[in-house]
């Protein structure tokens, strides 16, 4: 009987394992899923916490729940990774073998790389930080509001652009935009990676006075001063610094001969197999892939995982087209005011955009209360 | 670029943007003060986006070179 382990609880390994349970009989593999927690987080709700929408209590839920009951979950740490010897060993010193493995250990912010950061920036990027940002912008009353991106990669491409929409219509609700000034900072030299996304946030931003300042590489943050400077030489005072913190892989994997120094796994761009090796997958935030670190990437990448570990096992040929990644990511753009855009994109197609309308928006909300009966089920 | 030694040099053919851009940066924040980098890109984009980067920055540009098989060499002084 073959064993796979599947790293990491999120969407993509989860995904993953379900996936399997349904697909190979018992007798012919073992699953066991591996992480470093027992609650699955539904992480794109973090970014409503700050505004009130979202209970931070209310966005997780047991990953063994989720779980088939035939998958076999392990809450441990993993320490280090054996390639050689097909092995992990975990925080606690045990050693666990594989026959397959998939990396699925996502990406985790590092607000503590940057000088200042912890002292004078807040971000969304976990519950307890949203939370603390919930009650700083409860209390605000006016002011510079910067709003930006700390460093590329990051998870979730969009959520950035989003929060700076999002605050815009709740500082408007609340009465106090008129005399707060919203400034957006990224690090390239426009306000997004995806040259077609541009002109339409472009056109939101100037229709809603949000200045935007490009070329922006987040350097230090003096929480005294309350001024955050650039590698460029920028200086932007603020009353309120909401960035997204610089983004790494699993602690395990930064520096591993399999990944970078960041920890971000070699992975081929259509099979998803690590540098080469014939039994071992990546996929999700922890790819070294040039696309978006996000939720649905891991979604559409999990078919394909799924198609060549069956294949592998039971010695046949993956069905045609199936057992590879095109690239395929959807996002939406929640814009404020009730309303909401989508990109849809792959490796050879640029998402064409749309003015963000209510149908988009309505979408979104609904498949964030959907997620938990169609996403880690893999019913869709 | 005859006489002009270069620190440290990444080859980030096969990435594209953001990628060669941000391995430049990446290259310029672990330079010292003097120290000459250089960004090998297959991406056509890089050479313009690079050195309006290196202008923002108030870095000097070196220079730009074919780097045979299909990249430019793209060369920053971390000046100050």
């Amino acid at each position: 009987m073959k064993k796979i382990l599947i790293l990491g609880g999120g969407t993509g390994g989860t995904i993953v394992a379900n996936r399997l349970a349904h697909r190979l009989r018992p007798e012919d593999a073992s699953i066991e899923v591996v992480s470093d927690s027992p609650l699955h987080y539904y992480q794109p709700a973090q970014l409503y916490i700050p505004f009130g929408e979202e209970d931070p209590r209310k966005i997780a839920r047991s990953e063994r729940k989720l779980l088939n009951p035939k998958v076999h979950l392990r809450t441990e740490t993993v320490s280090e990774w054996l390639p050689d010897k097909q092995a992990l060993r975990t925080a606690k010193g045990e050693t666990l073998s594989y026959d397959y493995l998939v990396i699925a250990t996502g990406s985790v912010p590092c607000p503590e790389a940057v000088e200042g950061f912890v002292a004078g920036a807040d971000h969304f990027y976990t519950p307890e930080a949203a939370y603390r940002l919930y009650h700083k912008l409860s209390e605000f009353e006016g002011g510079r509001l910067v709003v930006g991106v700390g460093g590329i990669p990051y998870k979730c491409p969009v959520a950035p652009l989003e929060f700076t929409l999002l605050a815009e219509a709740f500082l408007t609700h609340k009465g106090i935009r008129s005399h707060t000034e919203i400034v957006y900072t990224f690090p390239l030299n426009d306000v997004f990676q995806i040259p077609s996304v541009v002109p339409v946030v472009r056109a939101l931003f100037e229709r809603r006075s949000i200045r935007a300042e490009t070329f922006f590489n987040l350097e230090s943050v003096d929480a005294e001063k309350k001024v955050v400077k650039s590698l460029e030489g920028t200086e932007l005072p603020f009353d309120i610094l909401v960035m997204t913190p610089p983004h790494k892989g699993a602690p395990f994997l930064r520096g591993h001969p399999m990944a970078d120094n960041d920890g971000w796994v070699k992975t081929d761009r259509t099979t998803l197999r690590v540098n080469g090796l014939p039994n071992v997958w990546a996929l999700g935030d922890t790819t070294d892939l040039p696309i978006s670190k996000a939720g649905s990437t891991a979604h559409f990448e999990a078919p394909v995982v799924v198609e060549q570990i069956e294949a592998a096992i039971t010695r046949q040929e993956p069905p045609p087209g199936k057992a590879t990644y095109n690239g395929h990511v959807t996002c939406f753009i929640d814009a404020g005011y009730g309303k909401a855009t989508i990109l849809d994109f792959d490796y050879a197609h640029p998402p064409a955009v749309n003015e963000p309308d209510e149908f988009r928006h309505l979408q979104k909300i609904a498949f964030n209360k959907l997620y938990w009966y169609l996403v880690p089920t893999a019913v869709i | 670029m005859e006489g002009i030694k270069i620190t440290k040099e990444s080859d980030a053919r096969g990435s594209f943007c953001p990628g060669p851009l941000m391995e430049m940066i990446r290259l310029v924040r672990s330079a010292n003060v003097g120290d000459v980098v250089a960004v090998i890109s297959g991406d056509e984009g890089s050479k313009k986006d690079i050195p309006a980067w290196i202008n923002k920055a108030r870095y000097e540009l070196v220079g730009m070179e074919e780097a045979a098989p299909g990249g430019t060499r793209i060369i920053c002084r971390k000046n100050h």
